[in-house]
């Protein structure tokens, strides 16, 4: 199955994206393809790289960007919501002039055409929020 | 045709799992997953809506989020099957699509 | 281009007070472009999103009440509302803003896509979606 997931809210503030993380790793063991993981309102901030949970907590963005890498994952934080919310990576920092960027690794910053067009291309759309 | 219906939200909190039910169509299933798992309990103003629900509806709660929150097996309305999230991934599949009330 | 798939958009809470309301309008907005058949549902505190007279002038935020009255041109053909959720909240159709409607290739118009449904309805038409965005 070809599956596209939406989060709603950002990294320990909801269990959202916990919930959402867990579904999408069990989908892919399973050997199901996830198109897209789209990030929108609060849950752009599951993109920054700048988080420091504490040690004996998991590492939410960090876990987003392990899964990414091993299953080549596109993870995509809704540019509407990133501006809003100061999600930065290098094209918005210097369209928008901002000093710093703090995008974590593997996450792109894209329109909402991707969540659209992550609709129309899956088979399935699970939506994890509040 | 059937869909899944996902609640995340306990029945004391919102409507969300009370306009799930409401809802959703005969032959459909209900996932309770995060705080929805909640409204599993037995004993609950909530029970009745759910056993009534389960006339011509399968409701299904996640286990780790029935851990998490203490409740064990033998607090669960009878008829109620805990599943993992390789449950809520043959879920999506045997369904035709999801629809999340939040 | 795929197929063309049933969305709807799934509208459960109140305006202003979180911003789900209108950053799920965004959504509607930028899906215009993909051609795709849309349908906006509102229930619950949702039915709030469509009074008519809000007035923002006084707390800052942007209103975006006139954008529900450009759906029609979005690609959106029906904008449906729970009744119970109005009656609940005192509220009848003639609170609701008007949105109207035309497609330009046929020329058919209709004056008003905001359209009360009973409990029966709303299950059907989400039965009948084939994508539920939920915000």
């Amino acid at each position: 199955m070809k599956l596209a997931v939406q989060v709603n809210e950002g990294p320990y503030q909801h269990q959202a994206t916990d919930s959402a993380y867990h579904f999408t790793k069990a989908a892919l063991e399973k050997g199901h393809e996830v198109f897209r993981v789209f990030f929108y309102h609060d849950g752009v901030l599951n993109g920054t790289r700048l988080t420091t949970p504490p040690q004996d907590d998991r590492n939410i963005v960090n876990r987003w960007v392990e899964l990414a890498e091993k299953y080549d994952l596109d993870l995509v934080l809704c540019v509407a919501a990133a501006q809003r919310r100061g999600l930065v990576d290098e094209g918005e920092a210097q369209r928008n002039g901002k000093d710093a960027t703090n995008i974590a690794p593997r996450f792109r910053i894209s329109g909402l055409g991707q969540l659209v067009e992550a609709a129309i291309q899956a088979e399935r759309l699970i939506v994890f929020g509040d | 045709m059937a869909d899944l219906h996902t609640v995340n939200k306990s029945p004391f909190e919102k409507n969300s799992l009370e306009a799930a039910i409401k809802f959703s169509q005969a032959g459909s299933a209900i996932l309770l997953i995060e705080d929805g798992v909640y409204g599993a309990m037995k004993g609950t103003a909530a029970e009745g809506m759910v056993k009534d629900a389960m006339g011509d509806k399968k409701v299904y709660a996640l286990k780790s989020d029935l851990m998490a929150r203490a409740i064990k097996d033998d607090r669960l309305i009878d008829g109620i099957e805990v599943v993992d999230y390789a449950g809520f991934v043959d879920l999506v599949e045997a369904n035709d699509k999801v629809q999340a009330w939040l | 281009m795929s197929d063309i798939k049933k969305f709807m958009y799934l509208n459960r809470r109140a305006p202003y007070g979180t911003i789900y309301a209108w950053e799920s309008l965004e959504v509607v907005l930028i899906g215009a472009a993909f051609d795709q058949e849309v349908s906006l549902m509102f229930m619950d505190d949702g039915v709030f999103q469509l009074v008519k007279g809000s007035d923002t002038s006084a707390s800052d935020m942007k209103n975006f009440l006139p954008t529900y009255r450009t759906l029609g041109d979005y690609g959106v053909r029906h904008m449906y509302v729970d009744k119970a959720s109005l009656e609940a909240r005192g509220l009848t159709s003639d609170d609701l803003i008007e949105v109207a409607w035309e497609d330009f290739e046929t020329e058919e118009e209709v004056d008003n896509i905001v359209e009360p449904v009973d409990a029966d309805q709303v299950a059907q038409l989400m039965a009948e979606s084939e994508v539920v965005f939920s915000f």
